[in-house]
């Protein structure tokens, strides 16, 4: 990303999230649970070409500063996404995402036998794994197409 | 071993194995030093699907170290039916009794259950995932027979979906096993299982024919396989044919092969084999009462 490109949709407060995979920001979206709903100013710019990773996707998020965790969980779909925390239009923090051991209430469970699909107080919980993630409760292993499996908000 | 809840063989390592192994076997030398064991305490019975054996086998083993059960009867007849759920049943039921068990349709549940109470709870099986009682009483028949050194086991039938294969099979890792798996490809392993025992560094092998590893064997464990796995009745008979045996199969066999089977049986282990002995099942059913007693022993030892 070039400074010329970031200064045409500079936001005051809020998160940009860089260098998502292409094509996948609006799974990123639905993995941090945003869909406009809150009133928030959101934007997305898709494709846009990276020397990095060929096609890229970037999110700007204004008024919300995500979470560690919130930010962790999107290394399942955007491993090399870079995070700006921006205040008073000023980038006040850059972070990337980490691997994390777990994701909770993140993903839906495939099987639908599993407990974690039926009407119960449980939330869904996955071990990630190298190369997938795995069901703490029935063992069921995800390993193509992860968006396909974020839990509706 | 201190183990709240028993609610997969994953949870279990070789010294926990052992020490159930151990303690069973106490309990099958002299009943008699147990009987009165536990004559203060309830276990709860929770079968949320019909499984009238391992409810006898708890049953049985409950009683025999003087305590009593309390058991929900069928779902039909309780307030499940009404819509209420498995955490609000278990955390009622709880007050009632000393430990409880739970058999239930759905995979993790459990686990989610064990969550929800602060007495001990034993997975009696869930759905196709877990059902580690079984599989303690298959490790116990294995040691009693053929032991676990250098052993030689062939798994064979219905390796995709049979739960006590894949508890099995995962338990048989923290031993000094080779594991060959048979079966036809449709039913092969699932790739959970295979993950687990690749991550176990076991020593595994797979085949779609008995044939070229029976001579090996020192314990063939037989499972069902179903008719409703396959698109049509034909094609049912075709293949479970191939995995069925009989004395004609057994004659490579080495003398002191161990046939294992969990029971019930259709026709995959023809009746010819039951006078021989090579069969083991039913001696492997009955350790189900002292390996439960074991079990039952050291989750309300802890309570005390
Ligand atoms: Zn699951």
């Amino acid at each position: 990303m070039t400074d010329r490109k970031l200064r045409v949709s500079k936001i005051e407060n809020g998160t940009v999230i860089d260098h998502i995979t292409g094509g996948q920001a609006l799974n990123v979206l639905a993995i941090l649970g945003i869909d406009g709903t809150e009133g928030e100013t959101v934007s997305v710019v898709m494709n846009v070409p990276s020397d990095q990773l060929g096609h890229k996707d970037i999110v700007k998020v204004e008024g919300r500063e995500l979470s560690e965790e919130e930010l962790d969980v999107l290394s399942l779909i955007a491993p090399a996404a870079s995070i700006n925390i921006v205040r008073d239009f000023d980038v006040v923090e850059k972070k990337h995402v980490n691997h994390p051991d777990r994701v909770v209430g993140v993903l839906q469970c495939p099987n639908h036998n599993c407990i974690t699909t039926e009407d119960e107080p449980v939330e869904s919980a996955f071990t990630v794994l190298d190369d997938g993630v795995r069901c703490e409760y029935c063992d069921t292993i995800i390993r193509e197409d992860l968006p396909a499996h974020i839990l509706a908000n | 071993m201190r183990q709240d809840h028993i609610i997969s063989a994953k949870q279990l390592s070789r010294s926990d194995i052992e020490e159930v192994l151990d303690r069973a076997a106490d309990i099958a030398a002299d009943p008699g030093a147990f009987a009165d064991r536990h004559d203060d305490a309830l276990l709860g019975l929770l079968f949320f699907e019909p499984s009238t054996r391992t409810k006898m086998s708890f049953t049985a083993a409950m009683k025999r170290l003087g305590g009593e059960v309390v058991d929900m009867g069928t779902v039909e007849s309780s307030s499940v039916k009404k819509g209420e759920s498995l955490a609000d049943t278990v955390r009622v039921v709880e007050g009632y009794a000393d430990a409880l068990v739970l058999r239930h349709p759905s995979e993790g549940s459990a686990k989610m259950a064990s969550d929800y109470v602060d007495v001990p709870l034993i997975n009696a099986g869930d759905g196709a995932g877990q059902h580690p009682t079984q599989t303690l009483l298959d490790l116990y028949t294995i040691r009693e027979n053929a032991g676990f050194d250098d052993l030689k086991i062939g798994i064979m039938g219905d390796l995709k979906y049979g739960r006590t294969v894949h508890s099995l099979a995962h338990a048989l890792t923290e031993f000094d096993a080779r594991q060959h798996f048979v079966s036809p490809e449709s039913l092969e392993l699932p790739r959970s299982v295979r993950y687990d025992l690749h991550e176990a560094g076991a020593d595994v092998r797979e085949h779609t024919s008995l044939e070229p590893v029976l001579s090996e064997l020192d314990v063939l464990y037989v499972t069902r396989i179903q008719a409703e796995r396959f698109p049509d009745e034909s094609e049912y008979r075709e293949v479970a044919g191939e995995y069925q045996i009989d004395a004609g199969t057994l004659a490579d066999a080495k003398d002191d092969l161990t046939v294992m089977h969990p029971l019930p049986r259709v026709d995959e282990i023809d009746h010819e084999i039951d006078a021989t002995e090579h069969a083991k099942y039913f001696q492997q059913a009955h350790n189900g009462v002292p390996v439960r007693m074991a079990i039952l022993d050291m989750v309300l030892e802890g309570e005390r």
